[in-house]
């Protein structure tokens, strides 16, 4: 359904990505694992268009994202459903107007088909009976939850997940997972996950991409990655600090930089 | 190092045309989104109750001060001269001509403008904006557009409230307190006004409510999307908007009269 080849993009020094070249298939789980910073977010706007890449493609349903207009972007995002990192609600409006939000402005529906859709949708994320309150007077857990099912009110036949699970506990995190593979399993929603929730990663996804400062280290499934003898790999998912990844951004010693003063 | 600072030169100049020309892309958008329907009537609606009405109030006092004062200050200058009876019409002039306009932009800059960069600056930075666009609507159309148009209609609003409290407070302090009498104080300002300064205190007001919009909105739009860069941005707004309104006041000034 995606497929980017060679794409690079970075934000004055800093590459996000780094001739990545992947595809996302239909109906599949995709997630994209890697520690923070690496890009992952950054990855996921320039595929919805949001962000633009310094060069490379990126071909949703046959057309070069990079180069389509302002209007054709705006007609290939009605297909598509996206739960921001930080949720990004609207905190001028209350959680019912927040999902009704894309059903008012795109389908012209009574407003008690709205109240029914959205009860449908708050009821999946666990969330009824919150409608009438405030983004503000929410918990972070909830917050996702509610851009959660903000994201899939259209009905989208791609959702891409920007951490979906990240600050849940882990009941609701299970909640969350077990909703992605039901999109997916039973309506056959194609998922994009972006993540750096191991455990859920492996246990949704068919296919899973690590991402390391901008570039792509290993692809495949999670059995693959499971059974991976790249030290890299192996590292990231048992969550060493010793290994060719180093835990620290900067690539002086350490030692030397504190003797520099 | 000649060389260096010419290249510096330049590049201020070459990224200051950039900005100009970007933000005036950005003002005919809008500009262009508010004259095409959908005409979005909840946010103009809501945009109102925010610039305009919620500004009532600063208004108010600030304008009754300003006559207040005006007249305790006409009053003994014109007294020199024998002339108290001018007080009405000294007042009203100074207020329709100058003072109602400008007095009313720099608030509404302090108080709304402000609150229109940050606000635009938070929805960027907590990607409420991108949200808007993955939902497939332009945030220039939906949220700055109306902020523009309003802030262009609330203003000469705005200022006809001020023009009035502020000629009824120079009369509390003429008629009431030093007492002027209060036909003349009303009776000549009717004689003397004329349309044309009433017209151009009108055209002031609506340069004023564009320029603040434009530039309060622009500057939210274009922020650093870090929590440093909204607030460096809203202070930059209130500052840039301030000194342009007395600027532009300048030029309209030397052009209308
Ligand atoms: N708007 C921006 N301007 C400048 N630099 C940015 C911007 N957004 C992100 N960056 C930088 O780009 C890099 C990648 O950011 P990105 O948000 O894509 O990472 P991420 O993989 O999503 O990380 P996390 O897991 O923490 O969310 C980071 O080093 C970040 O500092
Ligand atoms: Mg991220």
């Amino acid at each position: 359904m995606i497929t980017i080849t060679n794409l690079n993009h970075s934000y004055g020094k800093i590459a996000t990505a780094k001739n990545v070249s992947c595809n996302f298939e239909t109906n599949k789980i995709t997630v994209i694992l890697g520690g923070s910073g690496s890009g992952k977010s950054t990855l996921l706007k320039q595929i919805v268009g949001l962000q633009k890449a310094d060069s490379g493609s990126i071909e949703f349903n046959g057309q070069d994202v990079t180069r389509l207009s302002k209007r054709a972007l705006y007609e290939m995002r009605k297909e598509m459903g996206m739960l921001f990192q930080g949720s990004a609600l609207f905190n001028s409006f209350n959680i019912f107007d927040n999902i009704a939000f894309p059903l008012r402005q795109h389908r012209s529906l009574s407003e008690k088909v709205i109240k029914t859709l959205i009860k449908i949708k708050l009821e999946m994320v666990g969330l009824r009976g919150t409608e009438l309150l405030m983004p503000s007077q929410l918990s972070g857990g909830m917050t996702k939850r509610v851009g959660l099912a903000r994201a899939i009110i259209m009905d989208p036949k791609i959702v891409f997940y920007d951490e979906p699970t990240s600050g849940l506990d882990p009941i609701s995190a299970g909640v969350i997972n077990k909703l992605i593979l039901d999109l997916n399993r039973k309506l056959g929603v194609t998922s994009v996950v972006v993540s750096h929730d191991i455990e859920s990663a492996l246990l949704i996804a068919d296919k899973v991409i690590i991402l390391f400062y901008g570039e792509i280290i290993a692809t495949g499934t999670p059995e693959e990655i499971r059974e991976s003898t790249d030290p890299k790999v192996i590292q990231f998912i048992t969550g060493s600090p010793d290994g060719p990844i180093p835990f620290s951004v900067s690539d002086k010693k350490f030692i030397a930089d504190l003797m520099e003063g | 190092m000649i060389s260096n600072s010419i290249t510096f030169l330049g590049r201020g100049g070459l990224s200051s045309v950039q900005v100009l020309g970007r933000s005036g892309v950005f003002l005919a958008l809008s500009l262009y989104y508010a004259v095409r329907p959908p005409i979005r009537m909840t946010r103009i609606a809501e945009e109102l109750e925010f610039i305009g009405t919620k500004s009532c109030l600063i208004i108010f006092v600030t304008a009754l001060f300003t006559g207040m004062v005006l007249a305790l200050q006409g009053y003994y200058t014109l007294s020199k001269f024998g002339s108290e009876a001018l007080l009405g019409t000294a007042v009203a002039l100074s207020i329709i001509r100058e003072l109602g306009p400008v007095l009313c932009a720099l608030m509404v800059a302090g108080r709304a403008g402000s609150a229109i960069t940050a606000e635009i600056g938070i929805m960027k930075i907590t990607d409420q904006l991108p949200a808007l666009e993955m939902m497939g609507i332009d945030p220039i159309e939906y949220v700055i557009s109306p902020k523009i148009i309003v802030s262009i209609i609330a203003l000469p609003l705005l200022t006809a409230f001020f023009d009035i409290v502020a000629i009824f407070g120079g009369y509390i302090v003429g008629v009431l307190l030093l007492g002027i009498n209060e036909g003349s104080y009303f009776g000549d300002m009717v004689k003397t006004l004329t349309l044309h300064d009433i017209y151009s205190g009108f055209i002031k007001a609506l340069s004023f409510g564009l320029l603040i919009a434009w530039i309060c909105t622009f500057i939210g739009y274009t922020a650093k999307p870090t929590t440093e860069g909204v607030s460096s941005a809203t202070t930059n707004a209130v500052v840039l908007s301030s000194v342009s309104i007395l600027m532009v006041d300048y030029v309209l000034t030397s052009i209308l009269f």
